[in-house]
């Protein structure tokens, strides 16, 4: 299978001080890869830093093309949605306008529309208050107006952010589920930062240990959860 | 009265859904666009077709402004950018002084001057200019709810980061949203020149009360803005005649003001903010 996502000797920097200094991994097309490390070892950087919102040097590919000199808009554009940190809902909008904002780029209005009736099908929750004020959604709602926002570009890559946090265990195990099922049946790829181990390794196929903005292990997840090293720092056990 | 603090207000709400900030030089933009459809007036041009290129130079203004003045400081702090606005106020003001003068001159209004069925309760300019902003507020309602770039312009403001990973333009949308919110202006411009005269400091008191206006209705809401500019526009001239004097009916407007932000922030329709964590 070939990398849908190259990245290589990425850097990246916030003001003067550069944050990551070498980052290298790739995301297998139709695969599921997940970065992993400590509070503070680059991963959301390392997300930011695909979708261009921070400095970077290095080299990113998406599909073979050279996409680090590219904006943020247009990144988006070639099929990379980003499901941010905090989640960046619209607080002010309703929970379907939300998802037009999603839906911005996409110029097939008919096929939009059946993306809509996807992404409540996936959540049900979310038709039920498709009219109300986004702000009002509880975390879990939002994680998943969130990850519907980012479906709505009909992406073919989905980088997520800690999809988990703060949320209870029985919410973060049906947004887990979800995903899974967004991969299989549409394939489309997914990038997982996530600081719940164990669940990040239970769903990627892939995975990336970061510190201190280097990628210091890498590795298929079954090799990650067999390691003694990472057992003993990120399980527990 | 109310009619023009209801467009000026109106103005300043289109500006605060684009950018979350206040303009305080809209007035002074609204001036400056007046002017420019007093030129048009003389060079023979008829009021309507005035009307259209007046509005469509408040569009190119505003964007204008956005990208020049306000641009290079995007991300300064809130104070800083306040600073920028009351600049850009003194240097409107100044630049319309320098090319236009200072004298009063009288600006036609297109409605007829008596109203029709014989009433004298209001007058035909009056009602003209209640039409005029009912239309705008249609107009602007539908475009910020039903339109792709009206929707994408509340986004851009509200969350520029989650907007521009959904694809959305940012930096485009809140110039934009200046040009629409200029255009505006220009229009409450024209509506308030037959009534106060052409002339630089025209719209002075007029930004007071439409800044009262945008407040009472609550500033994230276009309609709230006309009731709002209707409420502010009966009291001041009822408090005028009957309780303080036109002296003061001015302190009316910073009464409001201050009671709203007191005692409901959000305004009569404004939403309250509801976040859950």
């Amino acid at each position: 299978m070939s990398a849908l996502l190259e990245v290589k000797r990425l850097e990246a920097f916030y003001g003067g001080s550069r944050v990551l200094k070498e980052i290298g991994f790739d995301v297998v097309d139709g695969g599921i890869t997940t970065i992993l490390g400590a509070n503070g070892a680059g991963k959301t950087t390392t997300l930011r830093a695909v979708s261009a919102l921070v400095k970077t040097a290095g080299e990113i590919r998406f599909e073979g093309r050279r996409i680090d000199a590219l904006s943020t808009e247009k990144i988006a554009g070639l099929g990379i949605a980003h499901v941010p940190d905090g989640r960046g809902t619209l607080f002010n909008l309703t929970v379907e306008e939300n998802l037009r904002v999603g839906a911005y780029l996409r110029r097939d209005r008919r096929h939009a529309a059946a993306d809509f009736k996807r992404v409540y099908d996936y959540f049900p929750r979310l038709r039920e208050r498709s009219a109300q004020q986004a702000g009002t959604l509880s975390g879990g709602e939002q994680q998943m107006l969130a990850i519907g926002r980012a479906l709505m570009l009909r992406p073919k890559l989905l980088l997520l952010d800690e999809p988990s946090f703060g949320l209870a265990p029985l919410i973060i195990r049906e947004i887990f589920e979800i995903m899974r099922i967004i991969n299989a049946q549409e394939r489309v790829s997914i990038l997982l930062v996530e600081q719940n181990v164990s669940l990040a390794l239970e769903l990627a196929d892939h995975a990336y240990l970061l510190e201190t903005g280097r990628t210091v292990k890498s590795g298929t997840s079954a090799a990650f959860l067999n390691d003694e090293q990472i057992r003993r720092s990120y399980l527990g056990f | 009265m109310g009619g023009v603090y209801a467009c000026l207000g109106l103005a300043l709400v289109m500006i605060y859904q684009s950018t979350n900030h206040i303009n305080f030089a809209q007035g002074e933009m609204a001036m400056f666009s007046t002017f420019i459809a007093a030129m048009c007036l003389q060079s023979g041009m008829p009021y309507w077709a005035s009307f259209l290129a007046t509005v469509a130079f408040g569009f190119v203004a505003g964007f204008a402004i956005e990208r020049i003045v306000l641009r290079p400081f995007k991300d300064m702090p809130e104070t800083s950018i306040v600073v920028v606005f009351i600049g850009l106020y003194i240097g409107v003001n100044a630049l319309a002084g320098w090319i236009f003068g200072h004298e009063l001159a009288p600006f036609p209004s297109p409605f007829p001057e008596k109203a029709p069925f014989g009433t004298t309760l209001i007058s035909g300019h009056e009602l003209g200019m209640i039409a005029v902003v009912l239309a705008v507020v249609c107009a602007l309602y539908a475009f910020l709810r039903f339109t792709r770039v009206g929707l994408a312009i509340r986004a851009s403001a509200e969350n520029p980061v989650s907007s521009r990973l959904s694809g959305i333009p940012v930096s485009l949308m809140v110039s934009l949203g200046w040009g629409v919110s200029s255009a505006i202006g220009s229009i409450a411009g024209l509506m308030v020149a037959p009534i106060v005269f052409l002339d630089t400091n025209m719209m002075g008191g007029v930004l007071i009360y439409a800044f009262a206006a945008a407040l009472l209705g609550g500033i994230d809401n276009p309609w709230g803005a006309v009731a709002g500019g209707v409420i502010v526009g009966v009291v001041e001239n009822l408090a005028g005649a009957y309780v303080v004097g036109t002296e003061l009916k001015l302190s009316v407007a910073l009464l409001v003001i201050i009671g709203v932000l007191l005692v409901r922030p959000s305004g009569l329709f404004g939403r309250k903010l509801v976040t859950r964590v």
